[in-house]
């Protein structure tokens, strides 16, 4: 208090601010003025100690509004966050104030910061027995019970302290106030090794088997004073044994005239600004309600300074007790009364109320309107774990009924009502949680938390509430105009009764009709209401109706949130060869290959500033590509997948799963083969190299390693669990050069001078070990460009060591993976996965060679018979050639017959799979899957590049050295 | 995300999983022999209930392993996981 | 024989480099405020045994590398030098020093005696990362789903799961976790693991 004194201009500063009030004075600015509050205040709360009242603007009639609530229900009061980092829609309700906080009111919508967001945000996973949701009274009960008695528990709750409902009221537990028993209470289960408090962390979703996603709000309070290194915000991903949901209620209000104006609030929203944030909503108010707990709002106010000028109640008969109060005070109630308008220019003014009977309506002068439509409990989680849920009569609102998850309700969220009742509901779920938990149940009091069995405070019995939804505008086809039942929306009871004049008679009907419930509060005051609203205008009762779905998240939830730590470089693994930091330092550009890093060129550097620019994509890989072809060059072919194949029927695995046969081959000995699905449709090819007569090594395309592997396991369990073989991945187990040209096998001798190199010793598709550059290693003689070319495999330890000492004497030019596409293509190689898409068989690709005659059966042999699989227009992979040899064909290019483009649909005949410029052929070429393409081999045919169609002639897909004369150098 | 539990490794979230379809669906002992209608209805056709449906899972990011489980496909509960090749449980 | 393996390791030490190595200088980094951990233990021979327990091969096999195959799933068993893991039913993995590939692949070999084994030396496969210390739980929960709780999965518990988005074999010891990360994976998750330790080494 003092403190407060001393650096403001005195009580003035906060004209709205009760006596009393202590904290630190923070300094804000909101819609371009200077604030001061205290710490503690929301947004909200300090707004309304500074008697601002329009703090936002509605999004569809640009309505003035003021703030409705105290909590993560507010529909009205939405501000966007300008410093120290832009954050649209937020509820001034939520945001603890902090120094320097700048904000704006905000029209229904804001605008997303058009910076990065600086600040860390991460994500967790976390495990317990027990996860109880709100920290109010049934909450601490049920947490303190099951954390006493050894469980794991996480008490979650999203506001900055512990205590709930108890924040709100004056009540007194055990003789002392409820907030610093909930404070003391919640202090001593934090220090129990096994429990995890977790404050500001609202529980968003509720998913199967009681996986449950939170976000805390860790550094959000602090403006610009957070630390950089600690997450702003935390995603808790958390598997609970058992979950209890004591997640409280929320206050509902009516739809009559006006009820959207800055000034009405809700009744315990009031309560909650004039007990605990010790500012005034107003000076002057009438309070209108269906149930008595307006009545406590009303008194508590009036002992903080209002003046209650009526309580309109709906009832003829209100609680007893809460009458005789009211006489005792001197406070006019109105019973059987009606709040008819709301009226004021910009805010409340005056409200008019009048007997339910009829008569002459009544004006009274009021700047604050307090309203309780009765408390709807919060079952959000609970309907999205899966539960049901039935409505309470008495509630006059729905409450969890069954579920199938280890989960449930606990306090005003299943609809007990007094404080002493929600202490020992709570007390009996930690109680049940702790059994399911297989946990010895403690005997003992009923509400066995800490040091003291809390008393609950003087709770008057209550009189019975009446449900009432909506106070009807005076005479035949009334004005409903500003009768809001959504006030996020805009949606009036006008637009509801529309909608049910259109014929519409489920909720979930009229809340797409009229977006009712749909705003980013997801109707957590209005949704039973505009319920009630259509059942009213039904005539049928809003029991039968039921409710609309409840859906995640319970609050909205930024982005970076959800995205946690998962984002920039560390979104996707990068995969990267033993090779990859000589890549790098060599300049190479990279392709990505699923998650791999591959290089893809290695460009040529320019020499100085200026002159020089180096070599761009085309030059680089026309000359590596020449390298390859005329000399010699080498690339890191770690990447393949590579399996082991192990076992005595390793050959009739193989034998089952390739098309060609496996079986025949001998030790020492290399083929190429095709794995086909069961429908024909290439699936995979690699090489098989035989190790021993039951010992393969198989390698896949980069993209497939981890595909290939299951698919064998796979066939292996659910189909041949007789056979005898194992398979492992040996992927990373060894790294690989691809050393290819003319002049690879006289770099390869000087490296392995212990390995016969010429062609009789190692031929063809054989394979030997040998010691190259001093290292242990295995060298295929294998071709994947036509060219006499060896693949040197070594652990991949070595594999940097290996590639260094390729490379050492200057002579082996280094290439990439677009080299090493245009070499395939030339020799009309297709890959799987660029030239197939899961449509094309082996025969489609014309290799009809490769798919095996004498074997009884493989996968996908079958579908070879299929009609489908023979029809004459199948695409077949086929070479074009563009006729102007400078044209380069865009991957993925149409093909069609006419050189001028009908009327769509427009035919097509296939389209462009692969497209390169040549060194070797001197011009451009593409590799296409064209309809019945080998029977159109010299015809002519069209691609659109640009805005051109351009004549191309469908050729052979080999087009270079067909006769296959250079693979033995 | 469901938790499944694997028959070898105990509950995993299900990310650690893959999905195979309907299980019991044997590959024909002679494809050669059926004709192209049931040698499609092997290929394309399978069944998708709404209650319990037996289905196979492979524990991929574990041990690698194929397995069955009757789940309700209203519900997404597990009734039963049980290891490949034995017969589907009885679910009352 | 062994002087011979022995002498070959040495011969090509010089030339291996482990898949970590460019992280050394900043797990050290990250290890000096004391809560925390980080460090590539390189180049252990890791040899992936598959046979079926029920076999007298599995029975040879845990005779001769003196320590019986675990074959609870989830767990270690360890002894001398060695150290064998459950990776499924049917499967293990065998772990042990530096250089001891060659000797152990024959001793599995032979004690399976001509039955159906599968022996695979697969030391190069993936790199162990070692992840210690009081806030070892902290940092692996921000991207490990188990329950890693010491009631849970204390030592001699073993899985393999996902840390983050690749795959790993998580062992639990007494001085904290060993993740067995596939080797081109390993910069990937040293880099995840430093950033996910940023909270729990800035104040030491």
């Amino acid at each position: 208090m003092s403190e407060r004194s001393e650096r403001t201009g005195g009580a003035a500063a906060q004209p709205h601010r009760r006596e009393g009030a202590s904290g630190r004075v923070l300094r804000f600015r909101f819609d371009g003025r200077e604030y001061e509050g205290l710490e503690g205040d929301t947004l909200a709360s300090a707004l309304l100690a500074n008697g601002v009242r329009a703090v936002a603007s509605s999004i569809r009639l640009g309505r003035p509004r003021g703030v409705y609530a105290a909590g993560s229900e507010e529909p009205n009061a939405l501000v966007q966050i300008e410093e120290p980092f832009p954050e649209p829609m937020l509820q001034a309700t939520t945001v603890e104030l902090y120094d320097g906080l700048v904000a704006t009111g905000l029209p229904g919508q804001g605008r997303l910061a058009d910076r990065p967001d600086p600040a860390r945000y991460d994500a967790v996973h976390a495990h317990c027995d027990v996860l109880v949701v709100g920290a109010g009274p049934a909450g601490i009960a049920a947490a303190g019970v099951a954390a006493r008695a050894g469980a794991r528990v996480i008490l979650a709750d999203e506001r900055p302290e512990p205590g709930g409902s108890l924040l709100g009221t004056a009540e007194t537990l055990d003789g002392r106030p409820g907030r610093e028993w909930a404070a003391e209470e919640v202090a001593a289960l934090a220090a129990l090794p096994e429990v995890r408090v977790l404050r500001r962390t609202t529980v968003l979703g509720h998913y199967d088997d009681n996986h449950v996603i939170a976000v805390e709000r860790r550094t959000n309070h602090l403006g610009a004073a957070a630390p950089a290194d600690v997450a702003r915000e935390r995603v808790w991903r958390i598997r609970a044994g058992r979950v209890v949901l004591a997640t409280g209620g929320h206050e509902r209000f009516v739809a009559f005239a006006g009820n959207d104006l800055p000034g009405v609030m809700l009744a315990g929203a009031a309560r909650t600004y004039a007990n605990h944030y010790r500012v005034l909503p107003g000076r002057r108010a009438v309070v209108f309600t269906t149930n008595d707990s307006a009545y406590a709002a009303a008194l508590d106010l009036a002992d903080a300074g209002v003046e209650i000028a009526a309580i309109a109640d709906v009832r003829q008969a209100p609680g007893e007790a809460w009458a005789a109060r009211c006489a005792e005070r001197g406070l006019e109630v109105l019973t059987g009364h009606v709040v008819t308008a709301a009226k004021g220019e910009g805010e409340v003014s005056s409200v008019e109320v009048a007997s339910r009977e009829g008569g002459q309506a009544r004006e009274i002068p009021a700047d604050l309107l307090l309203v309780s439509g009765g408390w709807t409990p919060v079952v959000h989680l609970f309907s999205q774990a899966g539960g049901t849920l039935r409505y309470d009569e008495e509630l006059g609102a729905f409450t969890p009924g069954e579920t199938r998850q280890a989960v449930e309700a606990a306090g005003f969220a299943r609809g007990v009502r007094t404080l002493r009742a929600c202490l020992e509901d709570g007390a009996e779920a930690g109680r049940r949680a702790l059994a399911a938990a297989g946990f010895a149940v403690p005997a003992g009091p009923a509400v066995p938390s800490g040091t003291a069995v809390p008393s609950a405070g003087e709770e008057p019995a209550a009189a019975p509430a009446e449900h009432l939804w909506l106070v009807e505008a005076p005479g035949d086809g009334g004005d409903y105009g500003t009768h809001f039942v959504d006030l996020q929306r805009d949606v009036t009871v006008g637009e509801v009764l529309r909608a049910v004049g259109a014929g519409l008679t489920s909720v979930e009907h009229v809340k797409r009709y009229t977006t009712a419930g749909t705003a980013h509060d997801q109707g957590k005051t209005s949704g039973l209401l505009t319920g009630g609203v259509v059942a009213h205008a039904l005539g049928v009762d809003v029991a039968e109706l039921g409710t609309t779905t409840f859906r995640a998240p319970y609050t909205p939830v930024s982005f970076a949130a959800l995205a946690g730590r998962d984002r920039g470089p560390l979104h996707d693994p990068v995969r990267v060869t033993a090779m990859h930091e000589w890549h790098v330092a060599r300049g190479a550009l990279f392709e990505n290959v699923g998650q791999w890093k591959r290089p893809w060129y290695y460009p040529r550097r320019g020499e100085g500033p200026g002159e020089d620019p180096g070599e761009d994509m085309e030059a680089a890989v026309l000359r590596e590509c020449r390298a390859a072809r005329e000399d010699v060059a080498a690339m890191d072919a770690s990447t393949l997948g590579k399996i082991d194949v192990v076992g005595p029927d390793a050959a009739v695995l193989l034998d089952r799963l390739y098309t060609n046969m496996m079986s025949t081959l001998k030790v020492g000995s290399i083929r190429y083969g095709v794995m086909c699905r069961p429908d024909g449709m290439v699936f995979d090819d690699g090489t098989v190299i035989r190790l021993a007569d039951d010992r393969f090594l198989v390698t896949t395309t980069t993209g497939n390693a981890a595909a290939v592997l299951d698919w064998m396991e796979e066939w292996l369990q659910t189909e041949w669990p007789d056979l005898r073989v194992c398979c492992t991945s040996v992927t990373e187990q060894w790294a690989t050069v691809a050393l290819v040209g003319p002049r690879s096998r006289e770099v390869l001798a000087r490296l392995a001078p212990g390995l016969a190199v010429d062609n009789d010793s190692f031929p063809f598709m054989t394979w030997r070990d040998a010691e190259v550059a001093g290292i242990e290693a295995r060298v295929c003689r294998i071709s994947f460009s036509g060219e006499l070319a060896y693949e040197i495999n070594v652990s991949s330890w070595s594999g940097l060591a290996l590639w260094e000492a390729v490379m050492a004497s200057g002579e082996v030019t280094p290439y990439g993976t677009e080299t090493m596409h245009v070499l395939r293509a030339e020799k009309g190689f297709p890959i799987v996965g660029q030239d197939t898409d899961g449509t094309v068989t082996p025969q489609d690709l014309g290799m009809e060679w490769i798919v095996s005659k004498k074997k009884a059966d493989f996968v996908g042999k079958r579908s070879f018979a299929r009609a489908d699989t023979s029809r004459p227009d199948r695409k077949h992979l086929v070479g074009l050639l563009p006729e102007d040899p400078g044209v380069l064909l865009p991957e993925g290019a149409h093909l069609v017959e006419t050189s001028a483009l009908p009327e769509p649909p427009v035919p097509t005949l296939g389209f462009v799979t692969s497209s390169y410029r040549s060194a070797a052929l001197g011009r451009t070429f593409a590799l296409a899957l064209v309809s019945g393409g080998r029977e159109r081999v010299g015809e002519r045919l069209y691609a659109p590049v640009g805005a051109d169609l351009v004549p191309v002639t469908v050729t052979s897909h080999v087009l270079y050295d067909p006769e296959g004369a250079r693979r033995d150098g | 995300m469901l938790l499944i539990a694997c028959p070898w490794c105990g509950p995993r979230d299900e990310a650690e999983f893959h999905y195979g379809g309907q299980a019991h669906v044997a590959y024909p002992e002679d494809p050669a022999a059926l004709s192209d209608e049931e040698w499609a209805r092997y290929l394309f056709f399978r069944d998708n209930p709404e209650g319990l449906f037996a289905e196979r899972w492979s524990h991929t990011a574990g041990c690698r392993r194929w397995f069955n489980a009757v789940r309700d496909t209203a519900t997404n509960e597990i009734h039963a996981v049980y290891r490949a090749g034995e017969p589907r449980p009885v679910i009352a | 024989m062994a002087d011979s393996v022995a002498a070959s390791v040495a011969a090509s030490m010089a030339e291996r480099r482990s898949p970590a190595a460019a992280f050394a200088a900043r797990f050290e980094a990250a290890s000096a405020g004391g809560g925390l951990r980080l460090a590539e233990i390189p180049f252990l021979t890791q040899i992936n045994l598959r046979v079926d327990p029920k076999s007298p091969a599995a029975e040879r096999i845990g005779t001769a590398i003196g320590v019986p195959l675990p074959v609870e799933p989830g767990t270690a068993a360890g002894g001398g030098d060695l150290e064998v893991l459950w990776l499924g039913p049917d499967e293990w993995l065998v772990v042990g020093p530096d250089g001891a590939a060659p000797g152990l692949v024959e001793r599995l070999t032979e004690a399976a005696d001509g039955e159906h084994v599968s022996v695979v030396d697969v030391s190069a496969q993936r790199t162990t990362l070692v992840v210690a210390g009081d806030r070892a739980r902290d940092v692996l929960a921000h991207g490990c789903a188990l329950d890693l709780h010491p009631r849970v999965f204390g030592p001699g518990r073993v899985a393999q799961t996902m840390l983050a988005r690749a795959g790993v074999v998580l062992v639990a010891g007494a001085d904290g976790f060993r993740l067995l990360v596939r080797s081109s994976f390993a910069a990937y998750v040293a880099e995840w693991l430093l950033d996910a330790s940023v909270e729990y080494v800035a104040g030491g």
